[in-house]
């Protein structure tokens, strides 16, 4: 699994550093971003579904965010 | 078999754009949106610090208009980039420090690069004749089109029969036709086409979208500005405007104090960047000091954190100054009365 530190920054620079690291993986890949933004709860899930990606997981521990994408077939 | 042919289209999460986009896909266009962050958009950010409007929807309203269409969106972020334009304006700023005419050209001038890059036909946008002061207007949206080199690549499917023919409406990839003929500051064309393209959820019904237009914003801005000497500024400079009271009670130094427990949070991170004052005694807020203090400096800072915590009406107040190496010194003050806090230091 691919991790990406996206804690302390706000909407939309969790989706936008989403974006650009799944530009750089494969269909299939497993990509957890970790978030302190509440608003990647909605953000990441809604940037996934309209460009081919499957949100898997979200899990919130501590006040951080985590949430496991499967790259799609973009 | 005529060639699908692909427009790129501004999205910014308002309703001009959405409705431009579905006029545009209704002509069998692929569309895709393009939302460009240049760091002073209002979108998410003051409801992700403040715990008050913790309740409130987060939505993504760029992201929104694109579930809503079914189209992919591509968010860019042009905040290096954008340094430029809000800092040499070629056409000037409107009320505030808003740069709308040389925004939208380098805006207009990005999505042209990326349909090239991408091999879209053209782009589209929103923009309706006369609905701003300064970008919208039919002598300005000749200049976006020519300075942001889209030319007549750039449709605006909105006011599209007020304007001279575009390329992709001459060569047939449009019908003009089936364009509109909004124009004005009026709300109620675009409100029946909403209706008629079904939409009932969508964001704010024009604008407004970028802090730079507002006063407030803008004179903090310039405040962090006159007080470095010079007009550079990173993500962080900006945030921070966003949030909280701000006080300049003498020029080499300013206070950033928190308005509730959001904002608590949010300025913990950044406590390895600036000096951190917090009330120790009593609940209070956190406060960062940006600048440079001395210790009479501190202690004026001191008294006017103790001011807004529960214990401004006691006799003293315990404070901690922490510095951005975590080193801390302890102070006991008496908080600044109510007519103490000089109002010419509020920013």
């Amino acid at each position: 699994m691919i991790e990406l530190d996206a804690r302390r920054l706000l909407c939309p620079m969790p989706v936008i550093r989403t974006q650009d690291k799944i530009k750089t993986l494969s269909v299939g890949d497993i990509l957890q971003v970790i978030c302190t933004d509440p608003g990647v709860v909605h953000d990441i899930p809604a940037w996934s579904r309209i460009n081919g990606h499957k949100v898997l997981d979200i899990k919130e521990q501590d006040d951080e965010i985590y949430i496991t994408i499967e790259v799609g077939d973009d | 078999m005529s060639k699908q042919r692909k427009a790129v289209a501004l999205i910014s999460g308002g309703l001009d754009s959405l409705l431009a986009a579905q006029t545009i896909q209704q002509q069998g266009i692929h569309v895709e949106g393009i939302n460009f962050f240049t760091g002073f958009c209002v979108e998410g950010h003051t409801h992700a610090i403040r715990k008050k409007d913790k309740d409130k929807p987060k939505r993504n309203n760029a992201l929104w208009s694109a579930e809503t269409l079914g189209i992919k969106l591509h968010i860019i972020d042009i905040i290096e980039e954008y340094k430029d334009v809000l800092l040499n304006p070629k056409h000037g700023y409107g009320a505030n420090l808003n740069p709308c005419l040389d925004c939208k050209v380098f805006m207009v001038g990005k999505a042209k690069e990326w349909a090239v890059e991408n091999g879209f036909d053209f782009i589209i946008t929103g923009e309706v004749i006369g609905q701003r002061p300064m970008s919208q207007r039919r002598d300005t949206m000749p200049i976006i089109a020519e300075e942001s080199g889209a030319d007549d690549l750039l449709l605006r499917p909105l006011c599209a029969q007020n304007l001279p023919e575009t390329k992709p409406e001459r060569e047939g990839w449009v019908n003009r036709d089936l364009l509109h003929d909004f124009s004005g500051r009026t709300r109620k064309p675009q409100m029946a086409l909403a209706e008629e393209f079904g939409f009932t959820d969508y964001a704010q019904p024009a604008g407004g979208c970028c802090f730079l237009t507002d006063k407030a914003y803008s004179v903090k801005l310039t405040d962090l500005w006159a007080s470095r000497g010079n007009r550079e500024y990173e993500l962080d400079d900006i945030m921070l405007l966003k949030v909280g009271r701000h006080f300049r009670p003498k020029p080499n130094f300013k206070l950033i104090v928190s308005r509730e427990e959001g904002e608590n949070n949010f300025l913990k991170g950044y406590k390895k960047q600036f000096t951190t004052i917090k009330t120790i005694s009593h609940k209070g807020p956190i406060t960062l000091l940006d600048g440079t203090a001395d210790k009479d400096d501190l202690i004026l800072a001191a008294q006017i954190v103790a001011r807004f915590s529960q214990g401004r009406d006691a006799d003293k107040v315990e404070v901690e100054v922490a510095d951005k190496n975590g080193v801390t010194q302890l102070l006991s003050v008496k908080p600044l009365l109510a007519s103490e806090i000089n109002e010419a230091w509020r920013v």
